[in-house]
């Protein structure tokens, strides 16, 4: 009996040590608990509440439960032991204690519920703003499409697996995906939000804290789940008007012969046939837009960060770095190769 | 014939008879000989006794346990730490589907049923189940259905899309090959199994109690069954009907377009419909667990149920609210905001039933004279474990929470605490408290309070961490994560951790295995315990009870006057039942049951050649497969014809037992 004793305390002491380690680095980037916008922040902090509550409840319980185990445990644990015979005065006084137990409960569930509504409601005020900045996201296998709306068709711009918003603005994403289901999940700045073939739907944010925030596609779909992330980036809004000023332009025009040699190497290859380039003539829509590919800080729906040589190893070998990824090897030398690089470092 | 025996004290409980010398052969030779199986292989595949059946559906499920935990462990392995390769997406996601299969529809389900086929006759006093047949049927199915997922994992073919299946992903387009074919015929076939099983036992339940034995004196765990077994009937059809159409969706010479958006499907449809069932599913695992831990609060706190129609009526309200609450597995889709509300309070309303069963057994500790053996320290950790999932239960039932940790590792912390906490620790209070009943011998006390703590300690450190590693963003069902998430410390954590849990699995077969010949003798009733099956013998003779119990009253081994009657008057050397009323327990008739019989085993060959041919193989094989099901079902029924065994009248005596 010791023994198990000893060994429950020991358990216990892992689970509290376990507690201590979560206290580790975190990445704060990609977390709920560290909120940088809403509906997030308001989900933070009545995550806090309910959790303190339910830590009272659940010290409560376990006090109820291993108490009368320890202490009112029998003394002759080795003798047969006649059934204790329960007087009915004292059953209908327990009969009211386990009531009021009950009645207590149910309460608490009432304010969670209420808790739920109003933060419910202040995440569905975001959604009946008047003059939200729309972003249209679509769920691809394994990558995320981004198209920046417009009234004037030719100020749409077309990016991937990275997200510009201003800050205290409300951004509306209106989801869809073509093929599988996936989830829109940037933690930081709220919660999800499917995205269903043939039911497309939207999702309102407000940006609170400047910063690049991660996320990454929450829904099973298929092989490279793990490697769909995408970069949430707070801007002031001076920024992001010069930045969508640039991303709205065409691309870089090659300038040395090398990166002419690239561009060729870019339309004469299959690249052309999934990627396009405003610009040039390559306008196909399977894969990322290439247009500000340079700007980007990760290749690979976030799992590469952007340099010359990952970017290499990337037009290689995709299927080392992401098995399964409907990108094809490619057969380049290493001229082409260069060149190819070379072409699309300059597309800033 | 008479009704009752004069009152004899404890002949229920007492050994048989020395075999006598003279040629007289006494009532438990008769009784051997009429309900013995067949010797030798033909007798092991023909049995039809429950005993021998719930048994199997343990062993079996405890072995596909192993399976699906050490594809666990694989996992954790695989996890440890960032960019590992030390399984590949391919092999990851097959592992993770097959792991979460397996758990939910060929470990967590059977082996809850399996208890059930083996415990219930015993506690309701009678010789077996109403259609052994039937129950024979129910396990073969089981078993192809179980071997048809794990013969397929092993020829590459395992299904890749999550045990949930979620389409498209899991569609014609996005799944070509096998592998989710396998997955939706055999949890059709799994299915057929569940409800010939969930038949089975509530029929039992309703006919067969012991005289005396109303429906409001029988033990909890028969309760939980019964509510079980009625759970099964009203979810499983939903899957069945959610993986045959997706199955026509995928066969080639069908392609229906029950769930292709573009052709005028639509893709939530499935959704609802696994839901539907698989969030009752969750609840068929957990209330049958409720039942052990019931019988073993009785039993180790030395005291009456307290509040016994309220926990009978929690159980009952937990199956109802249960079918209420699906879409909180769904608050990520595009659903209205009446239908986030709506179930958002069933989901918190379900809480209130469990809060009562919770303090109804509170008050039982409170109350009574706690004895600390093995399968009340599992209790103990059950209570532990459990409260910490419920309660993270409530965070996911609210909407706006459960979208932020919805599909993350927060919700696959929350699950294994609710279900192996839940269902996982007492069933293995389960095992310790039952074993000395089905062996005769008891489990190693020390073997397993250390057991005990390595399991405790193992499922903390690995579970516990993910409710951090969820919050902290990292996703469910992700092969790899990468180094700058900073998710390496907990992974590695909870890697460790399970290896901890599995050496505890690993002790407690251990413990099982050496304690079959090395245990201490058990006795009738070791524990003192209340209910009916501390009557029959350890292990329980092939009939049971040499004479049927009656009962006046819930604890009858504890209440019951040592004068009891016992039922007299069944025909010996006919596999007779006593058939009673569904309320009251009144004697109605006398039934002869089905004796040991091969066509269980060809008519599940029959179904199992049905879903596996026809999905995996060519839509045909339905067509040959149904002819071929026809013919053996009317043999079924023709050769229960033969059978002379009519039921007989039962003699209108009956006040005699019930004074």
């Amino acid at each position: 009996m010791k023994t198990a004793a000893a060994w429950t305390a020991a358990g216990m002491m892992s689970c509290a040590a376990g507690t201590c380690l979560a206290q580790a680095p975190y990445n704060d980037t990609q977390s709920a608990m560290m909120p940088a916008g809403n509906p997030a922040g308001d989900i933070s902090a009545l995550w806090w509440r309910t959790f303190w509550l339910l830590t009272a409840v659940y010290i409560i319980t376990m006090v109820l439960a291993l108490l009368p185990a320890w202490r009112r445990r029998s003394r002759y644990p080795h003798q047969p032991l006649d059934p204790v015979e329960p007087l009915p005065a004292s059953e209908k006084r327990l009969g009211s204690v386990v009531g009021a137990g009950v009645f207590a409960t149910t309460v608490i569930l009432f304010i969670l519920l209420v808790g739920d509504f109003v933060v419910g409601n202040k995440a569905r005020a975001l959604g009946r703003d008047p003059d939200p900045l729309i972003i249209e996201i679509t769920g691809h296998q394994w990558w995320w499409e981004v198209r920046y709306m417009d009234g004037d068709s030719s100020k749409i711009v077309n990016d991937a697996n990275e997200i510009h918003v201003p800050i205290n603005r409300v951004v509306r994403f209106e989801l869809k995906s073509p093929d599988v289901i996936h989830s829109f999940w940037v933690p930081n700045i709220s919660g999800k939000k499917d995205l269903i073939p043939g039911h497309p739907t939207s999702l309102s944010v407000k940006a609170t804290h400047l910063g690049t925030y991660w996320g990454q596609c929450a829904e099973f779909c298929g092989f490279q789940h793990a490697k769909m992330r995408l970069a949430f980036i707070v801007q002031t809004p001076e920024e992001f008007s010069s930045w969508t000023t640039a991303a709205r332009s065409t691309a870089a025009a090659p300038t040395t012969d090398l990166q002419k040699q690239g561009l060729q190497v870019f339309l004469g290859r299959t690249c052309s046939t999934c990627h396009s380039i405003q610009g040039t003539k390559a306008g196909a829509r399977l894969g990322p837009d290439l247009t500000h590919i340079a700007s980007r800080a990760t290749l690979a729906a976030g799992s590469l960060p952007n340099s010359m040589g990952h970017l290499g190893g990337w037009v290689i070998d995709p299927q080392g770095i992401k098995p399964g990824v409907h990108m094809p090897q490619q057969q380049l030398s290493s001229q082409d190769l260069q060149a190819l690089l070379e072409y699309l470092e300059n597309l800033k | 014939v008479s009704v009752i025996d004069a009152p004899t004290p404890s002949t229920a409980t007492a050994p048989p008879p020395a075999v006598r010398s003279s040629a007289a052969r006494s009532d438990h030779e008769i009784l051997l000989e009429t309900w013995q199986r067949p010797p030798g292989v033909w007798g092991w595949i023909t049995t039809t006794n429950h005993k021998d059946i719930g048994l199997r559906f343990i062993v079996t499920a405890m072995v596909f346990f192993c399976m699906a935990g050490i594809l666990a462990l694989l996992m954790r392995i695989q996890l440890a730490r960032p960019e590992n390769r030390f399984l590949g997406p391919d092999l990851y996601n097959q592992f993770f589907t097959t792991h979460g299969t397996a758990m939910m529809f060929l470990f967590a389900v059977p082996v809850m049923e399996g208890m059930g086929i083996y415990l219930v006759p015993l506690m309701i006093g009678t010789r077996n189940v109403a259609f052994p047949k039937l129950l024979n049927f129910s396990y073969y199915c089981y078993l192809f259905s179980g071997c048809a997922l794990f013969i397929g994992l092993f020829s590459n073919t395992g299904p890749d899309a999550g045990w949930f299946a979620y389409v498209p992903l899991a569609g014609p387009q996005f799944s070509p090959g096998h592998r989710m074919d396998v997955w939706s015929q055999m949890v059709s076939l799994m299915e057929v199994s569940s409800l010939a099983g969930a038949v089975d036992i509530i029929t039992t339940i309703f006919k067969q109690r012991a005289i005396g034995m109303s429906l409001n004196r029988m033990p909890l765990f028969v309760w939980t069954q019964l509510i079980t077994a009625w759970m099964i009937i009203f979810a499983m059809p939903a899957v069945m009907l959610g993986s045959t159409m997706l199955s026509m969706d995928r066969v080639l010479h069908i392609g229906t377009h029950f769930y292709n958006s573009s052709e005028g499907g639509d893709v939530m449809l499935w959704q609802h419909l696994f839901w539907f069932f698989a969030h009752p599913e969750v609840y068929i695992i957990f209330v049958p667990a409720t039942g052990f831990v019931s019988a073993i609060i009785e039993t180790f706190t030395r005291r009456k149920i307290f509040g016994y129609t309220a926990l009978v009526l929690s159980a009952s309200a937990t199956a109802f609210i249960g079918f209420g609450v699906w879409v909180h597995h769904m608050f990520a889709t595009p659903i209205p905001q009446l239908g986030e509300g709506l179930f958002t309070a069933s989901s918190l309303m379900i809480v209130i039933p469990n809060s009562i069963q919770m303090f109804c057994w509170l008050a039982m500790l409170w109350t009574g004279r706690v004895v600390l053996k093995t399968p009340m320290i599992y209790v103990l950790g059950f209570i532990a474990i459990f409260a910490i999932g419920g309660l993270s239960g409530v965070i996911l039932a609210s909407v706006q929470m459960d979208l932020q940790v919805h599909d993350t590792m927060f919700v696959v912390a929350h699950l294994h605490y609710v279900l192996i906490g839940g269902a996982v620790f007492p069933l293995f209070g389960a095992f310790h408290y039952w074993y000395p009943k089905v062996t005769g011998r008891m489990m190693d006390e020390k073997l397993g309070l250390i057991t005990f703590a390595l399991l405790f300690i193992g499922f903390n450190m690995t579970f516990w961490p993910m409710h951090h590693l969820g919050l902290h963003g990292m996703t469910r069902r992700i092969y790899t994560y990468l180094p700058q998430t900073h998710w390496a410390p907990m992974n590695l954590t909870a890697t460790i951790g399970a290896f901890i849990l599995g050496t505890g699995v690993l002790l407690l077969l251990v413990n099982m295995f050496v304690s079959l010949r090395r245990g201490k003798i058990a006795g009738a009733n070791p524990w003192h315990a209340p209910s009916l099956e501390w009557a029959a013998l350890s292990p329980p003779p092939v009939y049971n009870f040499l004479r049927l119990p009656t009962v006046q009253s819930r604890d009858p081994l504890w209440s019951d006057p040592p004068d009891t009657p016992v039922v007299q008057g069944l025909e010996l050397n006919k596999r007779q039942v006593l058939v009673t009323t569904t309320l009251d327990a009144f004697p109605d008739h006398r039934f002869s049951l089905a004796s040991d019989s091969i066509i269980p085993l060809v008519l599940a060959m029959c179904t199992a050649y049905f879903w596996l041919g026809a999905g995996i193989f060519n839509p045909w094989h339905a067509v040959w497969a149904a002819i071929a099901f026809t013919v053996v079902i009317a043999i079924w029924f023709w050769t229960s014809r033969w059978s002379k065994n009519k039921p007989q009248p039962w003699p209108k005596r009956r006040r005699v037992v019930m004074s």
